[in-house]
């Protein structure tokens, strides 16, 4: 079993994202799970949120303590929240950021970064005080992390977001060829 | 069609199936998006009902119930304080032998104030005369609406149903849900039609004074009759869904490998889907150890209990609800259920207020029952969980 762990602000759209990343793997044919951890729903409040993909059925109910993979959403929240907390030996962590991976200090074996922000505003998603990354970084993780194909991300997009599809799907493209990552 | 879904969704998408005439309905998270989702259906027209707005849970109960007086399916949702403010209908619903159909998305009751899930909202429903269906995935919430459904409007039944799963942990959880045709859905739930109903060219009176010596005792005695009559139904219902829809969920009680097992747990909600997973992987550690699932609380399926438990050498019960001052009201039951055995029963209370309860607690637990039945049980009942306790963290 495979499990993601999503890092956000309300508003940028971290459950959305947990919620496309299952269902891009549900048409792969995988066994998904995706849920928040629903804390007080308020814009620019830190969001947690989770994906699980398995070959067989899930039957974990509980919140993700060892991830294989993190999502962050929001660079922020690196001096908020130990976003590595329980991340595997190996694992990858993924952040929208204007740094280069090399720059990050963080405790990953994988380090991943690309300008999301920047991606998502050139699509006219968000506004530049909260831009709306979600599916900008999706692209980018299907790169890095190679767990969904960019193809099954598009359509996830396509058939669940309501309106922008278009501006959704190129950030989502872009996000993809535009992605930085190293191994330590 | 799979679709991907929540677990409110999936309640969405039963009660569409089951081709109900009446919601009436008011918003309290974490139940909002079923209702919101079947005022979408129904105003897409793809759900051919009445939608009825009201002022409060108290009211939409009462709507369900007039509604359902005049002999036409219904249902509604609430959790928490919503479920707590329909109380007195409840009863109602109950006695006026209603088949209503409701689910109900388990949050605590404050304060302090919480949103997550546990199992205090309809545990403290127990006595209204309402069967208790819990579910431990969104398939079995959608599934077990269609099936509360035919066993509630059954002759022998005719008790209304709650179709139980956790805040958040279902509710707000996506996964993979098939969606039966529709076709399928009518062969296995035909219309409902009772044989009595409030109807203007056939004047009848529901629920009229009754003298202590008139049959007040005799028609709350057949309301338990009909609850003892579910038990049957309930597990009855459940081979014919198998057959149809080719998926089962064991009716009134799931096991999970016990029947090679010393030590069992029993548990209810979707803290079994975990038990599950800590079941496989203490039994490839060697323990000889498997799980119960109490799927229908009320009726309670006592004999069956009796059956798969008593070859066990110690049992747990883990209980997401509390009684102050005493053990879980699963941990009760079972108890009870086991009197004269001389099998050690040990209650557990945790997961309040949405606290996650995790593979290791669930191990704990178990390995606290393995030892109770070498070296004895230390208590009755105790919390598990809390903050700052050692022994029992997460």
């Amino acid at each position: 079993m495979l499990e993601v762990r999503f890092h956000g602000r309300g508003g940028q759209g971290a459950v959305i994202a947990s919620e496309i990343l299952a269902t891009a793997a549900f048409y792969e044919g995988k066994y998904v799970s995706s849920f928040p951890y629903f804390g007080v729903e308020r814009r620019g409040a830190p969001v947690t949120a989770f994906t699980r993909i398995d070959s067989k059925p899930i039957r974990v109910k509980t919140q993700i303590y060892n991830p294989d993979h993190v999502v962050v959403l929001d660079h922020s929240l690196l001096n908020l929240v130990n976003v590595t907390n329980g991340l595997k030996d190996g694992g990858l962590v993924l952040i929208n950021t204007i740094k280069k991976p090399e720059e990050i200090k963080i405790d990953a074996k994988i380090v991943a970064t690309v300008n999301a922000s920047e991606i998502a505003l050139n699509h006219s998603l968000g506004s530049h005080s909260a831009p709306i990354v979600n599916t900008a970084i999706l692209g980018a993780y299907a790169k890095v992390s190679g767990v969904v194909k960019l193809e099954s991300i598009k359509r996830a997009i396509e058939e669940n977001v309501s309106g922008f599809i278009e501006e959704n799907v190129a950030s989502a493209e872009d996000a993809y060829n535009f992605v930085r990552v190293i191994q330590k | 069609m799979k679709k991907m879904l929540t677990g409110n969704y999936a309640s969405a998408y039963g009660a569409k199936v089951s081709k109900v005439k009446v919601v009436s309905a008011y918003p309290i998270t974490p139940q909002t998006t079923i209702v919101e989702k079947i005022a979408e259906f129904i105003a897409n027209g793809e759900f051919d009902g009445k939608y009825i707005r009201v002022e409060s849970e108290h009211s939409a109960m009462a709507s369900c119930i007039a509604a359902e007086n005049t002999g036409v399916r219904t249902f509604t949702a609430t959790s928490s304080h919503g479920l707590a403010l329909m109380h007195e209908m409840l009863h109602w619903a109950s006695g006026a032998r209603l088949p209503i159909v409701m689910s109900v998305v388990n949050r605590s009751l404050g304060p302090p104030w919480s949103i997550w899930s546990d199992q205090q909202d309809t545990i403290s429903q127990r006595d209204t005369g309402w069967m208790q269906i819990y579910t431990e995935n969104n398939q079995e919430v959608l599934d077990s609406i269609i099936m509360a459904y035919r066993i509630a409007e059954n002759e022998i039944v005719m008790l209304p149903a709650m179709v139980i799963e956790d805040a958040f942990i279902l509710s707000h959880t996506m996964e993979p849900v098939d969606i039966p045709d529709q076709a399928d859905v009518d062969e296995f739930l035909p219309d409902y039609n009772p044989k009595f109903k409030l109807d203007v060219s056939e004047p009848m009176g529901f629920g009229s004074l009754i003298m202590p010596e008139g049959p007040f005792m005799e028609f709350k005695y057949k309301g338990h009759e009909s609850m003892n009559n579910a038990l049957k139904i309930i597990d009855e219902t459940d081979i014919l869904f198998k057959k149809k829809f080719g998926r089962s969920y064991g009716g009134t009680v799931e096991t999970y490998k016990l029947d090679n097992a010393k030590y069992a747990l029993v548990m209810m909600g979707s803290t079994a889907s975990t038990g599950k997973e800590v079941v496989d992987k203490m039994r490839d550690e060697g323990y000889e150890v498997g799980l119960l699932r109490i799927r229908s609380f009320r009726p309670f399926p006592k004999d069956k209990l009796r059956n798969y438990l008593s070859n066990m050498k110690s049992i747990g019960v883990f209980d997401r609800s509390y009684t102050f001052g005493y053990g879980g009201a699963v941990f009760s039951e079972v108890r009870n259920t086991m009197y004269g055995k001389n099998i050690p029963i040990k209650g557990y209370i945790g997961g309040l207020g949405g606290r996650d309860v995790t593979m290791n607690l669930i191990e704990k637990i178990f390995l606290d029952v393995v030892n109770m039945s070498e070296k004895g049980q230390d208590k009755d009942y105790e919390w598990v969980g809390l903050n700052g306790d050692k022994r029992w963290s997460q």
